[in-house]
C-alpha cells in the first residue's frame, strides 16, 4: 500500500485543527447574554483565547493519545526505547510560539482593557458633576471639596473619557444586602434601576466586610471595599432584569446576596425615577426594604433587623452624597 | 567535604542510637526518629490522613450544594468545612507529602547521601504538621474558621474570633515547618551530593525540589508576617487591616498573595519534578530535553515571585498593576508549557508500560493542559473581571490540584512504594483507583467552568435555582472521587503487607535511590553509590537498546 506523505497528514491535520478551533469559538455556548457596551470586548477576547486554546489542546492531548497508542509496550518487548535527549531547534520552536502567543494575548488584554474603560477608572468627572449639581441645588457657592483618595476600577471607556457620566449611584455593599442611592434625586433602593444606553458610574463602597458586585451579563465585577472607594462605570445595551451577585465571601449568607438590576428604557426609567422620588420624599422614615431572593426570604428573615436602614443611618453612609 | 558534612556526621552518630538497629520497628514510626526516610513515611502517611478528613469535608460541602437551598449544613459550618477543606488540602495534604513525603524520602537517597544535612530539624519540621492540624480541628469547637483559606479581613476580623487564631497559629505552624525544611534541602542538595554525581547528572526531581525550597524561603515569610499583623489585629486590639481605624485591607490581599501564588508552584514544582522521574522509566525513554526543564523550575520560580496581582484584579488596584500582573501571569505560562511539551515528547519513541504510576503521570498530563489554558485565560484582566471568584476559578485550579499535584502524588506513591516497602502494588487495584479518579475528576470539574461562566460565584451555601443540574452532575462527580480512594487505600495495606517481593530495582530504573536495597539500609548504603551514567540514560545501554523497525529516529 501507498504511505500517504506526512507532510499532507500534518497539513490536513492543522486545517482540522484551525476548523475545529473557530467552530468550538463560536458556538461553545458557555457565556450568559451580553447586556452591556463591554460585554462584547469581553466576549470576543475570550473567543480568541477559546480558539487558542481549543487549538492547543487537540494539539497536545492528540500528540498524549497518539503517542501512547504507537509506543505502547509490546508484548515481550523488554528493550528501552530510542535515546533521544532532545532537539534544540524544536525546543526553541516551543519556546518561542507559545511566548508569541502569550505576548500577543498580552497587548491584546491591554486593548481590551483600555476599550472597556479600565485604564480610566478616576470618577472626577461624575462626581463633579453631582456635587456640583447637589451644591448648586442646595444655593451653595463654595467651591466643591473632592476627595483626593484614589479611586480604582473601572471608568471611561478611552472613546468617552472626556464625558461625565448620565447617572451617578452610590452603592453600598453590607451583611447581605445591596444599597443604591441616587443623590441626585435623594433614592435609596435595594435594586439598581438604570436606563438604556446611559452612562451609569457606580461609587462602590462597604460598610462592614468586603463584598463584590458583579453583573454576570455585563461581564464586569468590582469590589466594594471598606475604607476605600472604587468605581466601576457602564453603558447598559439591553432592557431587561438581571442578577446582580456578591462575588466576594462576605459571611454565612454570602450566597444570598443577590439582588437585581433593572434596565428600563429613560422613559420608563424616569417615570420609576418619579414615582420613588414622591414615595420615598412622602415618608422620610421610610425603612428600605431590601429585596431578597424569594426563596431565601425565610432564612433573611433572622437577618431582616441588622439590615434595616433608615435614611439617617444612610446619610453617615454616604456623607458627601445626600 | 566541608562543615556541614561534619555537622551531619556529628548528629548522626551521636543520635540516640548510639548502634543503629538494621531496619526500624513500626511503633520507630511514631517516634520522634531523625532518619529521612522515617521521616518521608510520616509526612506522606500523616498527610493521607488529613486528605481523608478534607475530602470528608469536601464530600459535605458538594451534598450542601445538591439544592440550592441551604439545608444540610448551617450556612456559618458550610464555610468552616470551605475553609478548613482548603486549608487542609493545601497545608497538610499536597504541600507535606509531595515537598515533606517525597523530598525527605528521595532527595538524600537521589543524591548519594546518607541523610538530610540537618536530621534533626527534619524531625522538628515534621513534628511541627500535627500540631498544626489539631489546631484546625480543635477550631471546630470554637466554630471553625470561616473566612476562607485567604482570611481576608475585615470578614478574619468579626467572625468567629478564636477559631480563627487557632487558623493563624496552624499556619504559622506549618510555615516555620516549610521554611526549616526547606533550608535543609537547599544544603543537602548543594553540599551532600555525592562527588561523583555531575550537576547535570542530578534528576529533575532535586532541581524542583531545589526550586521549591528556595521559593519557600523567599515568600514564606511574607505570609507570616501578614498573618501575625492579622493575629494582632483580632486580638491585641491592633489596626493594621481595621479600615474604620485607619487600616488597610488590601494590604493585607498583597501580603497574602506574594506568599501564596507561590505557594501554588510550591504545590505543582514537585510534582513536575516526580513527573520528570517517573516518565522516562515508564516509557523507557531518557527525558526529552533535560536542561529546558531544569531551568524552566528555576524561571517559574522567579517569575512566580512576581505574578501575585492576578489574584486582585477587582480588588483596590490601580490600571498599570492590573497590566503589568496580566503581562507577568502570562508569561508563566510558557516554561509550565515548555514542560509539558518535554514529556510529551519523551513519549515519543519509548515502550510505554502502563503501570499505575504510569497511568497517573499521564492522565497529570492530560488534566494539567486543561488546567493550564484556563489559567492563561484567568490570567488576563479583562476576562478575569468576569470569572474571578466563581465557579470558573474553582474548577480551573481543581484541575491543578487535583488533576495535577494529586495525581503526581499517586503517580508517586505507585513508582516509589516498591523502594518504600519492599514490595510491588496490586496493579488491577491500581487501574481501578485510576480509572475512577480520571473520570470523577472531570466529571466534578469541568462543569465548574460552566457554572462560574454563567454567573454562580464560589464560596457559596446557596445558590440560583438555575445551576441545580450543574452541581448535581459536580456532586455525582465528587461521589465517584471519593469512591477512588477506597480501592487506593486497600492497594496500599494490603500490598504494604502481602504484595510480592519488589527487589532493589523492580523498574529497572536509573536513578541512585534504585542502587540499594528495598527498603533501603537505615544508612542508605553500605558503601556510598559511584555514579557512572545519567539519571536518564535509557536505551543508551546496548544490552537494553531497542532495535527500531518502525520508525526512524530524528537526528539531535
Ligand atoms: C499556566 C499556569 C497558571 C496560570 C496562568 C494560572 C493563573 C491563575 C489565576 C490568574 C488565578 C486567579 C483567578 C482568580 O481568582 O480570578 C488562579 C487561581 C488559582 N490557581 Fe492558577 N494558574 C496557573 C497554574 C496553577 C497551578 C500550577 C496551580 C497549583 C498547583 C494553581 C492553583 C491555583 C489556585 C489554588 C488558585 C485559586 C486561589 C484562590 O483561592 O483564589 N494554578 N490561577
Ligand atoms: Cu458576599
Ligand atoms: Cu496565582
Amino acid at each position: 500500500m501507498k504511505q500517504v506523505p506526512a507532510s499532507l497528514l500534518t497539513l490536513l491535520a492543522g486545517v482540522m485543527i484551525t476548523l475545529i478551533s473557530f467552530w468550538v469559538s463560536q458556538h461553545h455556548g458557555l457565556l450568559p447574554e451580553q447586556a452591556s457596551a463591554q460585554a462584547p470586548l469581553v466576549d470576543r477576547f475570550f473567543n480568541v483565547m477559546v480558539t487558542i486554546a481549543t487549538a492547543l489542546f487537540l494539539i497536545v492531548q492528540g500528540a498524549i493519545v497518539w503517542f501512547i497508542i504507537q509506543f505502547r509496550q509490546r508484548a515481550g518487548d523488554e528493550t528501552d526505547g530510542v535515546p533521544i535527549e532532545g532537539n534544540f531547534s524544536l525546543e526553541i520552536l516551543w519556546t518561542a510560539i507559545p511566548a508569541m502567543i502569550v505576548i500577543g494575548l498580552g497587548i491584546y488584554s491591554v486593548d481590551v482593557y483600555e476599550q472597556m474603560g479600565g485604564l480610566a477608572p478616576t470618577h472626577k468627572h461624575g462626581l463633579i458633576a453631582h456635587q456640583t449639581a447637589a451644591l448648586v441645588a442646595a444655593g451653595d457657592t463654595a467651591e466643591p471639596t473632592i476627595e483626593p483618595s484614589p479611586q480604582y476600577g473601572i471608568g471611561a471607556p478611552a472613546a468617552e473619557s472626556a464625558r461625565a457620566a448620565d447617572l451617578v449611584v452610590n452603592v453600598t455593599g453590607l451583611q447581605y444586602a445591596w444599597l443604591f442611592n441616587y443623590p441626585d434625586s435623594n433614592v435609596t433602593t435595594g435594586e439598581l434601576h438604570v436606563p438604556l444606553g446611559k452612562a451609569v458610574q457606580l461609587n462602590l463602597s462597604a460598610q462592614d466586610v468586603i463584598h463584590s458586585f458583579w453583573v454576570p451579563q455585563f461581564r464586569l465585577k468590582q469590589d466594594a471595599l471598606p475604607g476605600q472607594a472604587t468605581v466601576l462605570r457602564f453603558v447598559a445595551t439591553k432592557i431587561g432584569t438581571f442578577p446582580v451577585v456578591c462575588a466576594e465571601l462576605c459571611g454565612g449568607y454570602h450566597g444570598s446576596m443577590r439582588t437585581q438590576l433593572i434596565v428600563h428604557s429613560p422613559e420608563d426609567y424616569d417615570a420609576w425615577l418619579a414615582e420613588n422620588q414622591i414615595a420615598q420624599s412622602s415618608d422620610l422614615q421610610q425603612k428600605i426594604a431590601v429585596t431578597a431572593e424569594q426563596s431565601d426570604a425565610e432564612m433573611l428573615a433572622a437577618y431582616a433587623r441588622a439590615i434595616d436602614i433608615n435614611a439617617e443611618t444612610l446619610t453617615q453612609l454616604h456623607p458627601n452624597s445626600l | 567535604m566541608t562543615q556541614v558534612e561534619d555537622f551531619r556526621d556529628v548528629t548522626v552518630t551521636d543520635g540516640s542510637h548510639n548502634s543503629p538497629p538494621k531496619a526500624w520497628k513500626w511503633y520507630d514510626y511514631f517516634t520522634f526518629n531523625i532518619d529521612h526516610k522515617v521521616i518521608g513515611i510520616q509526612y506522606l502517611v500523616t498527610a493521607f490522613v488529613f486528605y481523608l478528613i478534607g475530602g470528608l469535608m469536601a464530600v459535605a460541602i458538594r451534598v450542601e450544594l445538591t439544592t440550592p437551598d441551604s439545608d444540610l449544613l448551617d450556612p456559618n459550618l458550610y464555610n468552616a468545612f470551605m475553609t478548613n477543606h482548603g486549608t487542609i488540602m493545601i497545608f497538610l495534604w499536597i504541600v507535606p507529602s509531595a515537598i515533606g513525603g517525597f523530598g525527605n524520602y528521595l532527595i538524600p537517597l537521589m543524591v548519594g547521601a546518607r541523610d538530610m544535612a540537618f536530621p534533626r530539624l527534619n524531625a522538628i519540621a515534621f513534628w511541627l504538621n500535627p500540631p498544626a492540624g489539631a489546631l484546625l480541628l480543635l477550631s471546630f469547637l470554637f466554630g471553625g474558621s470561616q473566612s476562607g483559606w485567604t482570611a481576608y479581613p475585615p470578614l478574619s476580623l468579626v467572625t468567629a474570633n478564636t477559631a480563627q487564631t487557632l487558623w493563624i497559629l496552624a499556619i504559622v505552624l506549618v510555615g516555620t515547618s516549610s521554611i526549616l525544611g526547606s533550608v535543609n534541602f537547599v544544603i543537602t542538595i548543594l553540599k551532600l551530593k555525592v562527588p561523583s554525581l555531575r550537576w547535570e547528572q542530578l534528576p529533575l526531581f532535586c532541581w524542583a525540589i531545589l526550586a521549591t525550597s528556595v521559593l519557600a524561603l523567599l515568600s514564606t515569610p511574607v505570609l507570616a508576617a501578614g498573618l501575625v499583623l492579622l493575629l494582632f489585629d483580632i486580638n491585641f486590639g491592633t489596626s493594621f487591616f481595621k479600615p474604620e481605624a485607619g487600616g488597610n485591607v488590601v494590604l493585607y490581599q498583597h501580603l497574602f498573595w506574594f506568599y501564596s501564588h507561590p505557594a501554588v508552584y510550591l504545590m505543582i514544582l514537585p510534582i513536575f519534578g516526580i513527573m520528570s522521574e517517573v516518565i522516562p522509566v515508564h516509557a523507557r525513554k531518557p527525558i526529552f530535553g533535560y536542561k529546558a526543564i531544569a531551568y524552566s523550575s528555576l524561571t517559574i520560580c522567579v517569575v512566580g515571585l512576581f505574578v501575585w496581582v492576578h489574584h486582585m484584579f477587582t480588588s483596590g488596584t490601580p490600571p498599570w498593576m492590573r497590566m503589568f500582573f496580566t503581562i507577568s501571569t502570562l508569561i508563566v505560562a510558557v516554561p509550565t508549557g515548555v514542560k509539558i511539551f518535554g514529556w510529551v515528547a519523551t513519549l515519543w519513541g519509548g515502550k510505554i508500560r502502563f503501570t499505575s504510576a504510569m497511568l497517573f503521570a499521564i492522565g497529570l498530563l492530560s488534566m494539567f493542559v486543561v488546567g493550564g489554558l484556563d489559567g492563561i485565560t484567568l490570567g488576563t484582566a479583562p476576562f478575569d473581571l468576569h470569572v474571578h471568584d466563581t465557579y470558573y476559578v474553582v474548577g480551573h485550579f481543581h484541575y491543578v490540584l487535583f488533576g495535577g499535584s494529586v495525581f503526581g502524588i499517586y503517580s508517586g506513591i505507585y513508582h516509589w512504594f516498591p523502594k518504600i516497602t519492599g514490595r510491588m502494588t496490586n496493579e488491577t487495584l491500581g487501574r481501578i483507583h485510576f480509572a475512577l479518579t480520571f473520570v470523577g475528576t472531570h466529571l466534578t470539574f469541568l462543569p465548574m467552568h460552566h457554572l462560574g461562566l454563567q454567573g454562580m460565584p464560589r464560596r457559596v451555601a446557596m445558590y440560583d435555582p438555575q445551576f441545580t443540574t450543574i452541581n448535581q452532575l459536580c456532586t455525582v462527580g465528587a461521589f465517584v472521587l471519593a469512591a477512588s480512594v477506597i480501592p487506593f487505600t486497600i492497594n496500599m495495606i494490603w500490598s504494604w503487607l502481602n504484595g510480592a517481593k519488589a527487589g532493589d530495582n523492580p523498574w529497572n530504573a536509573l536513578t541512585l535511590e534504585w542502587t540499594t536495597s528495598s527498603p533501603p539500609l537505615i544508612e542508605n548504603w553500605e558503601v556510598l553509590p559511584v555514579v557512572t551514567h545519567g539519571p536518564y540514560d535509557y536505551g543508551m545501554n546496548p544490552q537494553n537498546a531497542g532495535v527500531n523497525n518502525d520508525q526512524t529516529i530524528p537526528v539531535t
